[in-house]
This record gives C-alpha cells, sequence and structure tokens, in this order.
C-alpha cells in the first residue's frame, strides 16, 4: 500500500496512497524548521499524516505558507488539508473543541490528533461538534 | 544648550510614540470569499467616502496585502484613527481548476492561482504587524476549519485582540450561533457588509477592541 517517499509523481492518485501514523516522540525533539520538512516529506509522498499531538499556532501557519510556496513548483501539488483534533480530558473530543482555541497555543497537546493530507486526495475533512469526515477525491 | 538638545529629543520621542499610537492597524483576516474586502469597503466609504479593493465572486479577488491609511472612525462621540490593512484569503490548498468554473481562460486561471498562493504567504507574513484583527467569516460556511482556527490561534499567539465577524447574514443560511458556539471565548457580530446590515454593533465592537491593546 505504501508508496516510496518523496516520490511524487503518484500525487493525485488515490491507488496507492497511505496513511501513516506518526507519534509526537518523531517530532518533539525537531525545530519547527525540520517539523515542517518531515511532515511535508510525508504529505508529499501521497500519504494521510495522523500526527499525534499538535503543532504550535505559529508552526501551523509556517505549514500553510510553505505549502503555497510549493503549489506550482511541485508537479499536481494543489496544497493539503488540515484539521486539529483536540481531546484533552474529554469524553467527547468536540467539547474540547467547542470549548474554544486555547490549546491551539500550547503545541504539543498530546491528547490532539492532527490531519494532514494532499489535497489531491483529502478533498475535505468535514467537522463539527457531532463528527468528522474525511472526503476523499474520486 | 545641552538642555535644549535634550528636550527637543524627548519631544521627539514622545511625538513619536504619540504619532504611532494615533494610527491603529486594523487587519481584516479570514478565508477566501468571506467578505473581507466587502468590509472594509463599507467601512472606508463610511468615514472617508472612498473604497478600498475590488470586490468579486471568483475566490482570492484580493492578491495582495491592501492598504488604507488615516481612516477616522466616529462612533457616538468618539474618534479613532485607523490604518486599514486588507488581506488576501488564507487557505490551506488553491486549484487553479476551480477557477475555471467562472469561464476563466486556462491561463489566466493558472496566474489567478499563482497569485493567490503568493498572497496568503504574504497574509500569513503580516501578521506581526497588527495592532487589532478583524477575522471575517462566511456565516454561511461551517465555522469548524482548520484555516479559521490557525488564524485565531496566531493572533491569540501573539496577543493581538481579535473580532470575529460573521459576515453575509443578509443570507437564509447564515449561523451566527454555530460561529458563537466554536469560538465561545470571543466577541462575534453579525453583519452583511452588502447590505449594511448591523453595523452600530460592530463599530461599539471595534471601540471595545481597541481598549484591549
Amino acid at each position: 500500500m505504501s508508496k516510496k517517499r518523496g516520490n511524487n509523481k503518484d500525487l493525485g492518485k488515490i491507488r496507492g496512497f497511505s496513511i501513516q501514523f506518526l507519534p509526537y516522540s518523531e517530532i518533539k525533539e525537531l525545530g519547527s524548521n525540520e517539523r515542517i520538512r518531515k511532515i511535508l516529506a510525508i504529505v508529499l509522498g501521497n500519504n494521510i499524516l495522523i500526527l499525534q499531538g499538535r503543532l504550535k499556532a505559529e508552526e501551523e501557519a509556517r505549514l500553510i505558507g510553505d505549502t503555497m510556496a510549493m503549489i506550482g513548483h511541485v508537479k499536481e501539488f494543489k496544497g493539503i488539508e488540515l484539521a486539529v483534533l483536540s481531546g484533552n480530558g474529554e469524553n467527547n473530543i468536540f467539547n474540547k473543541m467547542k470549548s474554544g482555541i486555547v490549546n491551539a497555543l500550547s503545541g504539543g497537546d498530546l491528547g490532539a490528533i492532527t490531519i494532514i493530507g494532499p489535497a489531491t486526495i483529502v478533498k475535505e475533512i468535514k467537522r463539527n461538534p457531532k463528527k468528522i469526515e474525511l472526503l476523499l477525491s474520486k | 544648550m545641552e538642555i535644549k538638545i535634550f528636550g527637543n529629543f524627548f519631544k521627539k520621542i514622545f511625538s513619536s510614540l504619540f504619532k504611532n499610537k494615533k494610527e491603529i492597524k486594523l487587519g481584516f483576516y479570514g478565508p477566501p470569499n468571506a467578505g473581507k474586502t466587502s468590509l472594509a469597503n463599507k467601512i472606508c466609504k463610511d468615514f472617508t467616502g472612498e473604497e478600498m479593493g475590488e470586490v468579486s465572486k471568483i475566490p482570492h479577488e484580493t492578491k495582495n496585502v491592501q492598504f488604507k491609511e488615516k481612516v477616522e472612525i466616529k462612533f457616538r462621540g468618539k474618534t479613532l484613527m485607523f490604518k486599514m490593512i486588507d488581506t488576501p484569503g488564507i487557505a490551506t490548498k488553491i486549484d487553479y481548476e476551480e477557477f475555471l468554473k467562472y469561464n476563466m481562460k486556462k491561463k489566466d486561471a493558472k496566474e489567478r492561482a499563482k497569485k493567490a498562493t503568493q498572497g496568503v504567504i504574504e497574509s500569513i507574513k503580516w501578521i506581526d504587524d497588527m495592532d487589532v484583527v478583524v477575522v471575517v467569516l462566511d456565516a454561511t460556511e461551517n465555522p469548524y476549519n482548520q484555516v479559521n482556527i490557525t488564524i485565531i490561534g496566531n493572533l491569540v499567539a501573539r496577543k493581538i485582540p481579535v473580532l470575529i465577524v460573521g459576515n453575509k447574514i443578509d443570507l437564509k443560511k447564515a449561523d451566527i450561533k454555530k460561529i458563537e458556539a466554536a469560538f465561545p471565548e470571543y466577541d462575534v457580530v453579525g453583519i452583511s457588509a452588502k447590505e449594511g446590515k448591523n453595523f452600530e454593533e460592530f463599530y461599539e465592537s471595534i471601540f471595545k477592541l481597541v481598549k484591549k491593546i
């Protein structure tokens, strides 16, 4: 199912994509540059990344900026779909999300999950207080 | 002589501090097509008689950060001077094919997409320079969108006061309560920039927001 990382000639084709889980320990010691580079390398390898924890707010913005800089320079790359779900101490992860974005600042937040996928594969990540849906492109 | 030089030095320092404080940098942030430019235009029109930028139904119309200096907003006997900064919409993905739906030629669509990506980068870079920010959301859209959360998270991280505006309340699908539920820690004001609805509450919220600087 998985493809060679960094080989983006298949970017945009659903056949062959993989879902990759990255524990927070894998990025904990990395600086912001390396974290973002690692995440983008996974996404460009046609993978949907499920990251334990979350990036800092500034890193999320940086990720969006770096993503934009790649559009038009990496063949078939159209950006990413991104969603962060907080889950600290709540039975229902959405309750925490509803209670605001205070955790958005902390970075880490091991109860959170960050989902990042190439926009060519992940059409939309729909979420509301009751459900989350990952809609894939045809 | 020394006293005079010293005096002039302090005068310059204080006057420059006062001058900088006088014009409050008010940024408009949000996802594409939420109505940032429409709102900025409405404010500028109300207080300067001129508009700020072009608006369009096609997303990513604002390609560069736009400024309007010395916009004096008067509300209930009080006056504040703003430098208004309208920013391109922030998105995590841009596909030129989306623009083809608006009968755009492929070449133009690709050019628009290219400029839109640069616009997003520019918007993000400008966050640090804002004194206060109005985050403009489309009240007919789902507010649980990561772009909204990332923008607000970045403003909070920089201790920049935020006002959330739910635009397009003139449309049936608009749901301000959903935005309030998504961001309970923030002031949320529902407006229609197009029809000029609820601007009393909006200006009142802007004056309250400035007190948080």
